[in-house]
Order: C-alpha cells, then sequence, then structure tokens
C-alpha cells in the first residue's frame, strides 16, 4: 500500500508540475498583448507609461525568470496581485472558492440521488421502458449546452412561474450568516439562523440542478453498466440459491460492488461539473471561482487567470488522487496492477 | 477510465480506457451487409443521421432558404415575437431569428468537424506511434497527455482563447490544444492491444517497413471504437465551440453563432424567442450526433449495451 500512495503521490506532483507550466506559458508566451488589455489603447501608446506598467508586474524581464518568480510566489502561496480587482489573487480565490465548493458539491448530491436509483433500476429491468428512459435521460444529458439550460431555466422558474428565487446566493434583505466555512448553508445551520438557511437552499437548488444535469447521466450510465456486470457473476447467483430476499441481494451485495465504479466517475466529473461551474455561475450571478475565472480570462487578468486556473486543476488533480486512493482501498487487486 | 473533458465529461472519457474493442477486419460484401442490417434495426441512430443530414443541408443551402439576411438590421421589426413574416421571432436589432439559426449553422457544423477530425489525426498518429515505439517518447507523450488531461479542458481552453482574443479561429485553436489526447491515449491503447496479433507478426514476417505496419495494418484496425468516440465528440465540441462563444471567447457580433445568439437574449426575459430557438439547434444536433455515436457503440462493441 506504502508504495501504491507514494507512487500516486509522485504522479500527481509530475502533474502539478506540468499544470504550472502549462498555466504560465498559456498567460505569458501568447500574442495577446496583456499591456494593452489593462491599459487601454490611449496609454499603450505612451512608452514611459508601457515600460512603468511591465516593471510592476515584471513583465520586462526574461521568461524564465518570470516563470520562477511565479514559482516562488506559488510555494509561498502567492499568486501576485488581481489586475481587476486590485487584490492579493489569493485573497480573492480564498473569498470566491467557498461558493463553488458549496454548488458542486450540492450538483454532486443531485447527480448521486437521481442518477443512481435510475441506474440501478435501468440494469435491474434490463429493455424495459425504464431502461430506454434511463438512457434518453443520460443522452440529455450530455447533449443540453449547460449556459442554454441554465438562461431558460431562469427565465421559466424565476421570471415565468415565479418558483425560485432570482440570480445570487441569497435574498436581497438578508443578512449573510458569519463566516465559518463559507458555505451559507452550513454556516447558517451553524449560526442556527432560519431564514438566511432557507434562504440560502433556495437559492441553490435551481444552479445546483442545473449544473447537475451534465454529471447525471454519467453517472446513471456507469451505475448501470457496472450493476449490470455484477447481476451476472457467480455470486449472485449463490445469494439467489441461499434463498436471501431480492432487496437484500440488490442492496448488499450487487450494489455495493457496482459502486466502486461510480465513485470513480465522480471524480473525473469533477472537471466538467468546474466547467460548467463558468457559465452556471455566470449565468446565476453565483459569485464562485467559475464567475471570477470568466471575468479574469474575458479581461486578460493573467495573474488571476493563472491563480484561478491552478487552483481549479489542483481540486481537480486532488479530487482524482482522492478516488484513485479510496479504490486502492476498496479494491486490493488496483494497488498491485 | 476517463472523460468529457470537461463539459466534456462527455461519454467519449468513458471509451477511453477501455480494453481493446473487438474488430472487424476490412469488411468483406456480407459483413458489409450485416452493418447495414444492424445499423437499420437502431431507430434511434436512424434519427439521429437523419437529423444531423437535415442541418447540414439547411446550413448548406442557407443563403438560397433562409428568408432575410442573417445580419441585416431592421429596426422596425426588433424584438418582434414569432409571427408569419419572421417565423422564430427578430432579435434586439431585427434580424430574422430562422435566418440566423440556419446560418448558425455554417459557422458550428464546420468548426466542429474541424476540431474533431484535426484532434483525431493528431491523437492518433501521436498515441499510435508512442504504443508503437514504446521507450522514452513513449512515456513523454503520455505524461504530457496526463497533463493535459489533468485540466478541465473548458477551462484551460477559455484561458488559451482568452489570452489569444477572440474569434471563431482563436476558439478551434484552442479546443483542438485540449482536444488530441483522448485520441492518444485510445489509440496506443489499441496499437498495445494489437501489435501482438499474428497478422502483424506475418507483415513483419514479409519484411515491411515498421511505418507501413503502423499506418496500414495497426491504425486501420483501431478505426472502429476511435468513430464511436468521434462522433459523440462531435456534438460535444458543437456544444463547446457554442460555449466559448456565448462567453464571448469565439464568434464576434454580426457572426450568427448559435452559442452567440443565446447570449444576446440572455437578458431579453420576455423575448424568449431570441435565445430559446439557437438553444434547440445545438442541443438538436448534439442529441442526435449522441444517438449516432450510441448506435455505433452497441454495434462494435455489444457489451456495453
Amino acid at each position: 500500500m506504502g508504495t501504491f500512495i507514494s507512487r500516486r503521490l509522485a504522479l500527481a506532483a509530475v502533474a502539478m508540475v506540468g499544470l504550472t507550466i502549462i498555466t504560465f506559458m498559456v498567460s505569458h508566451a501568447v500574442p495577446a498583448d496583456p499591456i494593452v488589455a489593462n491599459l487601454g489603447q490611449q496609454a499603450s501608446q505612451r512608452p514611459e507609461i508601457v515600460a512603468a506598467f511591465r516593471a510592476k508586474w515584471g513583465l520586462d524581464r526574461p521568461l524564465y525568470v518570470q516563470y520562477l518568480t511565479f514559482l516562488e510566489g506559488l510555494v509561498r502561496g502567492d499568486f501576485g496581485v488581481s489586475i481587476n480587482t486590485r487584490r492579493a489573487v489569493t485573497r480573492d480565490l480564498a473569498q470566491f472558492l467557498p461558493a463553488t465548493i458549496e454548488l458542486s458539491t450540492a450538483a454532486i448530491v443531485f447527480a448521486v440521488a437521481m442518477g443512481l436509483p435510475l441506474g440501478v433500476f435501468s440494469a435491474l429491468y434490463r429493455d424495459s421502458p425504464i431502461d430506454h428512459l434511463a438512457r434518453l435521460v443520460s443522452l440529455i444529458g450530455v447533449s443540453i449546452p449547460i449556459f442554454w439550460l441554465a438562461t431558460v431555466s431562469l427565465v421559466v422558474f424565476y421570471a415565468a412561474l415565479g418558483l425560485a428565487p432570482g440570480p445570487g446566493r441569497l435574498g436581497a434583505q438578508i443578512a449573510a450568516p458569519p463566516a465559518v466555512t463559507g458555505s451559507y448553508v452550513v454556516d447558517s445551520l451553524l449560526a442556527g439562523d432560519g431564514t438566511a438557511l432557507s434562504s440560502a437552499l433556495a437559492h441553490l437548488t435551481l444552479p445546483a440542478l442545473v449544473l447537475c444535469s451534465s454529471i447525471m447521466g454519467l453517472v446513471t450510465r456507469v451505475t448501470r453498466s457496472s450493476m449490470l456486470e455484477v447481476l451476472s457473476q457467480d455470486f449472485m447467483r449463490t445469494a439467489r440459491a441461499k434463498g436471501l430476499a431480492e432487496s437484500k441481494i440488490v442492496v448488499r451485495h450487487a450494489l455495493r460492488n457496482a459502486l466502486i465504479p461510480t465513485i470513480t466517475i465522480l471524480g473525473l466529473a469533477y472537471g466538467s461539473l468546474l466547467s460548467g461551474a463558468v457559465m452556471t455561475e455566470t449565468i446565476f450571478a453565483w459569485p464562485g471561482l467559475g464567475r471570477y475565472a470568466f471575468e479574469a480570462a474575458v479581461s486578460n487578468d493573467f495573474p488571476s487567470i493563472m491563480g484561478v486556473t491552478f487552483v481549479i486543476a489542483l481540486m481537480y488533480v486532488l479530487a482524482n488522487l482522492a478516488v484513485d486512493l479510496a479504490y486502492g482501498v476498496l479494491d486490493p487487486q488496483i494497488r498491485y496492477s | 477510465m476517463r472523460q468529457m473533458q470537461s463539459l466534456r465529461t462527455s461519454p467519449s472519457t468513458m471509451a477511453v480506457d477501455a480494453p481493446a474493442l473487438p474488430l472487424t477486419a476490412p469488411a468483406a460484401p456480407s459483413d458489409r451487409r450485416r452493418v447495414v442490417r444492424r445499423v437499420l434495426r437502431k431507430p434511434m441512430m436512424i434519427g439521429g443521421i437523419v437529423v444531423v443530414l437535415i442541418w447540414v443541408l439547411l446550413a448548406a443551402l442557407a443563403p438560397t432558404i433562409a428568408p432575410y439576411d442573417p445580419i441585416d438590421q431592421d429596426v422596425r421589426h426588433r424584438l418582434q415575437a414569432p409571427s408569419p413574416a419572421h417565423w422564430l421571432g427578430a432579435d434586439e436589432l431585427g434580424r430574422d431569428v430562422f435566418s440566423r439559426v440556419l446560418y448558425g449553422g455554417r459557422v458550428s457544423l464546420p468548426v466542429a468537424a474541424a476540431v474533431v477530425a484535426v484532434a483525431t489525426v493528431f491523437g492518433t498518429m501521436l498515441g499510435g506511434v508512442a504504443g508503437f515505439t514504446g521507450g522514452w517518447f513513449d512515456s513523454l507523450a503520455m505524461r504530457l497527455v496526463d497533463v493535459v488531461l489533468a485540466f478541465p479542458s473548458l477551462i484551460l481552453a477559455m484561458a488559451i482563447a482568452a489570452a489569444l482574443g477572440p474569434s471563431i479561429q482563436n476558439a478551434m485553436l484552442a479546443m483542438l490544444l485540449v482536444w488530441w489526447p483522448p485520441y492518444a491515449r485510445l489509440a496506443r491503447g489499441q496499437v498495445l492491444a494489437l501489435r501482438s496479433r499474428e497478422y502483424v507478426m506475418a507483415a513483419r514476417g514479409l519484411g515491411l517497413p515498421e511505418h507501413r505496419i503502423l499506418l496500414r495494418h495497426l491504425l486501420p484496425n483501431s478505426f472502429a471504437p476511435l468513430l464511436v468516440m468521434m462522433t459523440m465528440d462531435f456534438g460535444t465540441a458543437i456544444i463547446i465551440t457554442a460555449a466559448l462563444s456565448f462567453l464571448g471567447l469565439g464568434a464576434v457580433p454580426p457572426t450568427p453563432e448559435w452559442g452567440a445568439m443565446v447570449a444576446e437574449g440572455r437578458e431579453l426575459i420576455q423575448q424568449w424567442w431570441i435565445s430559446t430557438f439557437p438553444g434547440i439547434a445545438i442541443f438538436m444536433v448534439a442529441i442526435a450526433t449522441n444517438f449516432i455515436g450510441d448506435g455505433l457503440r452497441d454495434i462494435v462493441d455489444p457489451r456495453l449495451r
């Protein structure tokens, strides 16, 4: 187990170094000129302003020096200062990250709550209407543009039907609960603030449902195929022959074994959740990393782009590492392969 | 197992690390007939093919069949609801939504096809050579694949597109840079699985040069699973192209592009038709290609069904 963990950690470390290089290259070695983007056309005509800007942000030094400076800062948890907000990128990230974690966690909960039963039933009743429905639902999930679903659901459930609250994380009149975790749901629970809790939950539901559409189909599909595989194995026949109740066979024997691939896919799905979060957060005015990433990207705010891309990729690598490790614990064969 | 990139946690991900799939040898006429028969037994797949063909036709014939010029502004009819004059209504500048949706296909369909095609060629060649030669090149190529795959692909494409500046060409380039790794992985896996087959040994015994074995024997025989992945990815590419344009990083106004059109209508909640119809177009093409890919996968690898 020791070698397995250290090998996985080493691979994750290699991935992280690669990430820093790619992030750095993307934001520095490309044609778009951050000077024009940030100073505007007029100021960028004046050489003394341009020189001062380049010196201030270190753009006048050779690329590898800029990269080493970036790495050095990274080790200290310093991503530099955002050109947009004029605050430390680390501070921005710390402020926006919890909102994204809250949203994507809620989306995962919804995806599992709906996708898992759908996958199990479609495997149990293979080729029945419920199986076809599950297949259709998962195909719709991967085919629907999330930015469109978000736009349309805001129009339908907020503007037309009035069933959902508007954009944002809380109602206009409601004070945010004292920050402990940064998640309004958890924080208002901790503070015992019922009003804030119900408002936070109401605001969370629609964006989380929209966001979960991208991975629910995946959860359904993977659960279904691993259930089918488990159901055809010898120990299932043995369990039936022993006269166990069908419900017990399904839950205790089949589902338990079929869950492993589903857990794995959740780690991978995290990447698509974070991508979907960019659009969901932008449309629902959800003050998270996704919206921050979008704003940084469109204004070529390179310290923020690097910081946010790095943190998002880091979350993704860590999620996959956690899944790999969990997988190794659940299934000893993996460790030695 | 791995997936869709991004938003690309597409079903393609799921196929990537799957074991090499059973392969059909270069089809004899009777084999071909069997494949056709199997396709005919899949109504969803046929529906998908029909829908895609219709959209290709509509896009190709847009200049002939569109009732209006897609960028012609007609202020008198701005924000007009769907009517006999404007079937799908008019947008904020009085442009005809129906004509713009038709012309939108002329952007999305070729862009998605080009991204998938170039990514397939590049990824397959790299992965094929890596799997075939092994050694340091293989390790290096696969680490590169790992690193690119370690990014959520839309985020990376977004950063690249933003850095390059908004244009549909830059959006394509950004997508290409994140799109090839799953193909490299799949092709490598296929080549590794196939290279000890008898026919490869026979080819080697006959003294064929290595590059010929790779190009004429290994890669063509890896084609079936690649085709499934390409089909499903086409829908994803349509969605990501639209997503980048929606975010303002792809097509620039007044280009009629589906994602950009959804963005133009998103603040106009009362005028639902402006963003609804282009969204439906994206959804129809994407789900149709997924139906085709799903059907193809059943045919190529019935075990997954």
